[in-house]
């Protein structure tokens, strides 16, 4: 008797965490509000690290802290920032994050660090980081921000893991740098360089709202 | 004078930061829906992108290099941006409202813009001196309008197409950059 309720307890505790309130921002982050191809966010990193995985994963990984902590630290002191001068506080609190990470990639990856070069320094630009703040953040508790900045940091990774996944694997031939394509098979330059970002990211958007349209996902953007 | 001429060159056209370096992207894709906002916007970074390269290199070789604070570089360059975008804005609200009304909007969100702060950030990796530097960042931030005004130029003719319409937006957007960054980066080579 007592062991059933233990092993109905488990469950029901489960149930109540994908019935949570963060799990729903985490899920909402994600998908319906992923930065890449729900709010146009953050496109800068997107098309310049992409040409390959490890690039992409390092850069994902530097955003996803950067959000994290940053909205937690504005959440935290969401009464204590006045109004008037919070974007500036965004921005130094962003700043010493970024600085931080870029000290840390610059000892622990020498390599990676180097190729992402000024790109780590633009995290403190990304709209993502900005606009998690002053859209969620400034305005909910601690958990729930959480809940939110790893949804959307997320939502973010996933999108730059999957272009990175093609273009290096069919530009190069490569996954994170191993040889995986036989060499008869022609790598297709084009989508090393630059140019070739911008196709990645528009067939990318095409599939993803594809996918959504086939799902009845309503927040589709449409005109031209 | 070559110099001068392969710098030019080189941030307008084959090096420009727009569809080579994916500088100043979330405008790019947002604002080309308009072609005169687009061109308002262009001038105004052009205007700012110049003033903070200047200063901030300035900043960085009187400041903070002898100092040893090379590792407060991003804050105080961010700060440096903020700073003179609110005093830009200040003095021309006070002294020509008509510009002001023409692309003082765009201001407050120039401080957000990557670009900015990313010529900052090339110009110290790429070791310009001052004159460079200024040269460099004015060629860049014509680069950056050129580039948003052709993409305004191209969206406009999208009327006359009927693209897939899942690509929504942006999806066709990022395709029409893509076409326009391959004529941009076919001049690759004369000078990077």
């Amino acid at each position: 008797m007592g062991e059933q309720q233990a092993g109905l307890r488990v469950p029901r505790k489960g149930y109540r965490l994908f019935k949570s309130q963060s799990w729903k921002v985490l899920i909402e982050g994600l998908w319906h509000n992923n930065p890449i191809f729900g709010m146009v966010l953050g496109l800068c990193s997107t098309l310049a690290v992409t040409n390959l995985l490890t690039n992409a994963f390092v850069m994902s990984m530097s955003v996803l802290v950067v959000l994290v902590v940053n909205s937690l630290i504005i959440s935290l002191l969401r009464n204590l920032i006045p109004d008037r001068v919070r974007m500036i506080v965004y921005m130094l609190i962003a700043s010493s994050l970024v600085i931080a990470v870029d000290m840390v990639l610059r000892i622990t990856l020498p390599e990676v660090s180097k190729a992402l070069g000024a790109y780590v320094a633009l995290i403190i630009t990304n709209c993502i980081i900005m606009g998690r703040a002053e859209a969620f953040a400034i305005n909910n508790p601690p958990m729930v921000t959480i809940a939110d900045a790893v949804g959307v940091g997320l939502g973010y990774s996933f999108s730059l893991m999957t272009i990175a996944f093609f273009r290096e694997l069919l530009g190069f031939g490569t996954l994170f740098g191993l040889r995986v394509l036989p060499a008869a098979v022609e790598p297709i330059q084009l989508l090393t360089v630059p140019p070739g970002a911008f196709f990645a990211l528009g067939v990318f958007i095409l599939v993803i709202n594809r996918i959504r349209a086939g799902r009845g996902d309503s927040k589709q953007e449409g005109g031209k | 004078m070559m110099q001068v001429v392969l710098i030019l060159f080189g941030s307008i056209i084959s090096g420009n930061i727009a569809v080579s370096y994916f500088l100043g992207m979330c405008p790019f894709v947002t604002i080309s829906r308009n072609i005169s906002v687009a061109a308002g916007m262009g001038a105004a970074v052009t205007a700012v992108m110049t003033l903070t390269a200047a200063a901030n290199w300035a900043i960085n070789h009187f400041l903070l290099v002898p100092l040893g604070l090379e590792f407060l570089q991003f804050l105080v360059f961010i700060v440096t941006i903020a700073t003179i975008v609110q005093i830009l804005e200040m003095l021309i609200d006070r002294y020509s409202p008509k510009l002001y009304h023409a692309f003082g909007i765009y201001l407050p969100l120039i401080t957000v813009n990557c670009a900015i702060l990313g010529i900052s950030l090339f110009m110290l990796l790429r070791g310009y001196g001052f004159g460079e530097t200024v040269l460099y960042s004015f060629g860049s931030g014509i680069g950056w309008l050129l580039a948003i005004v052709s993409l305004g130029a191209l969206r406009r003719r999208l009327v006359f197409s009927n693209p897939p319409e899942h690509f929504g937006a942006t999806g066709i957007t990022a395709i029409l950059a893509g076409i326009m960054a391959l004529a941009f980066i076919g001049f690759a080579g004369m000078a990077s």
